[in-house]
C-alpha cells in the first residue's frame, strides 16, 4: 500500500515539479517497459481493440478495413504518446482523423468511445500480463493511468474543435448565400430574404443592401419577405431603419409578399410602417418598380 | 473651413469638403440662403460625401437648410450619404424626413431637371 501511495503522489506531481528526479526516472522506466509491451503485442491487442469496437457497433458509417487501417494508425499514434510523453503528433493525427470522418457523419461519442475502449483493452493486457505480481501491476498503472487519460482527453478535444470548425465555417458560408442582392433591371434590385433573420443577419442584410445600391447606382429597391416566415418587433424596426437608410442614399423601398399573418402581428405590435412602400407579391413589387423608373413593358408577339 | 458655393445655371451646388464644425455649418445656411435670394435659385444639391460622420447637430442643420429654402420656392437635395452614414443616421433617428435625397451630384441634378419640367 505504501508503495502505491508513493506512485500516486510520483505520478501526480511529475507535471509540476522536476524535483524528485529518481522516481521520474523510475515512472519513465515503467511506461518504457509499457510501451515494449504494447509494441511486442501490437498485432494481437489492435486486433482486439477492432473486435472490440465492431461488438459495441461504433463506427458503423465505416468499412472493416477503413476501421482496421484507422485503428492501426491510432495504435501507433498512441504507443508513440505513451513513449514520448507528447501529445502533438497525436493531436496532429486526431485533427487529420476528425476532417476525414466528419463528412461521413461520424458522431463525438463513437470517437470518445473508440478511444476508451483502446484504453481499456491495453489496461485488460496490462492485468493479463502482471497478474502475479500485484506491486507492480499497480506502478504501471500509475503510470499508464494519466497518460492514456491525457490522449483520451487530447483526442476528444481534437475532435470537438474539429468539429466546432467545420460548423464555423458552414455557418460563415450560409450567411454568405443567404443575402444574395439581385440586379434585375437597369437601376433596379431586389433582394429576396428567405428564412430566419436575426439582428446579425439583418445587421449583414442592410449592409449589403446599401452597398448594393451604391455600386449598381439603384434608383428602387424591392425587398420581398415571401420566404420569412416570422416577424417580430425587432425585425420589423430594422426593415424600416433599412427602408429609410435607403432613402437616404436615393433609393426608393418597394416592400412585397408580407403574409397576412405577419401584417396583422405588424398591426398589433403597433410597429409603424406608414412610410413603407408596400405591394402584394413580387411581380406587382416589380411591376411598380418599373413604372416608377418609367420601364414599360410590352410583349413583342402573342405568346405561342 | 468654409463650404464654397457654386452657381450652376438655376441651380447652387454645395460640396463639403470635409468634415465640417458647428460653426461652419451655420455659415453654409446662412450663405447658401443669401444666395438663393441672390440668384434667384429653383435647386439647392448639397454635397456630402466627404462627410463621414453625420452627427445630430448637423443632420438638423440640413434638415433646417432645406425646410428654409423651401419657403424661399426652391428645392434641395442632399447628395452623397455614404451607406455607413446612412445606417448610422436611422438608427440615431436622423432621417432626414421631408428633405429629398439622391446617390451622387449627377442623380441630384437629374432630379431637380426632371421636377422642373414637369412643374413648369
Amino acid at each position: 500500500m505504501a508503495k502505491r501511495d508513493g506512485g500516486t503522489q510520483e505520478t501526480g506531481t511529475r507535471n509540476n515539479q522536476g524535483a524528485n528526479l529518481a522516481r521520474t526516472e523510475a515512472s519513465s522506466e515503467l511506461l518504457r517497459e509499457l510501451v515494449a509491451h504494447l509494441r511486442q503485442n501490437r498485432t494481437q491487442l489492435r486486433e482486439e481493440w477492432v473486435s472490440r469496437i465492431a461488438e459495441t457497433r461504433l463506427l458503423t458509417a465505416m468499412t472493416k478495413e477503413e476501421i482496421f487501417a484507422e485503428a492501426t494508425s491510432v495504435y501507433d499514434s498512441y504507443v508513440e504518446a505513451l513513449e514520448t510523453e507528447t501529445f502533438e503528433a497525436l493531436q496532429a493525427y486526431a485533427r487529420n482523423l476528425s476532417e476525414r470522418i466528419i463528412p461521413r457523419g461520424v458522431e463525438t461519442h463513437e470517437v470518445v468511445g473508440i478511444v476508451l475502449l483502446l484504453r481499456d483493452v491495453l489496461a485488460r493486457s496490462l492485468f493479463a500480463k502482471y497478474q502475479t505480481d500485484f506491486k507492480k501491476l499497480n506502478r504501471i498503472l500509475d503510470a499508464y493511468e494519466p497518460a492514456a487519460n491525457r490522449i483520451a482527453n487530447t483526442v476528444a478535444i481534437s475532435f470537438v474543435q474539429e468539429r466546432e470548425r467545420v460548423i464555423r465555417q458552414q455557418q460563415e458560408a450560409i450567411r454568405e448565400l443567404s443575402t444574395p442582392v439581385l440586379q434585375v433591371r437597369e437601376r433596379l434590385l431586389i433582394l429576396p430574404i428567405i428564412g430566419v433573420i436575426d439582428p446579425q443577419r439583418a445587421r449583414q442584410l442592410t449592409e449589403q443592401l446599401l452597398r448594393g445600391i451604391r455600386t449598381n447606382r439603384a434608383k428602387v429597391v424591392v425587398i420581398d419577405i415571401t420566404g420569412v416566415a416570422a416577424m417580430d418587433a425587432t425585425v420589423a424596426n430594422h426593415l424600416v431603419q433599412t427602408v429609410e437608410a435607403s432613402r437616404l442614399l436615393g433609393a426608393t423601398v418597394i416592400v412585397t409578399g408580407l403574409s397576412p399573418e405577419i401584417a396583422q402581428t405588424l398591426v398589433t405590435i403597433g410597429v409603424d410602417l406608414g412610410k413603407m412602400n408596400t405591394v402584394g407579391d413580387l411581380q406587382g413589387g416589380i411591376e411598380q418598380a418599373e413604372r416608377l423608373l418609367g420601364y414599360k413593358v410590352v410583349p413583342s408577339a402573342e405568346p405561342r | 473651413m468654409e463650404v464654397p458655393i457654386l452657381k450652376q445655371g438655376e441651380f447652387l451646388i454645395a460640396t463639403f469638403q470635409a468634415a465640417l464644425s458647428d460653426a461652419d455649418l451655420n455659415h453654409l445656411r446662412i450663405g447658401l440662403i443669401q444666395q438663393v435670394v441672390r440668384f434667384r435659385s429653383r435647386g439647392v444639391i448639397v454635397d456630402v460625401t466627404a462627410m463621414d460622420v453625420m452627427d445630430s447637430f448637423a443632420s438638423r442643420t440640413l434638415r433646417e437648410i432645406a425646410h428654409i429654402i423651401r419657403l424661399r420656392g426652391a428645392e434641395t437635395v442632399i447628395v452623397g450619404i455614404q451607406p455607413e452614414v446612412a445606417f448610422a443616421m436611422v438608427q440615431l433617428g436622423l432621417t432626414l424626413e421631408g428633405v429629398a435625397t439622391a446617390l451622387d451630384l449627377e442623380e441630384g441634378l437629374a432630379y431637380l431637371n426632371e421636377k422642373f419640367k414637369t412643374t413648369n
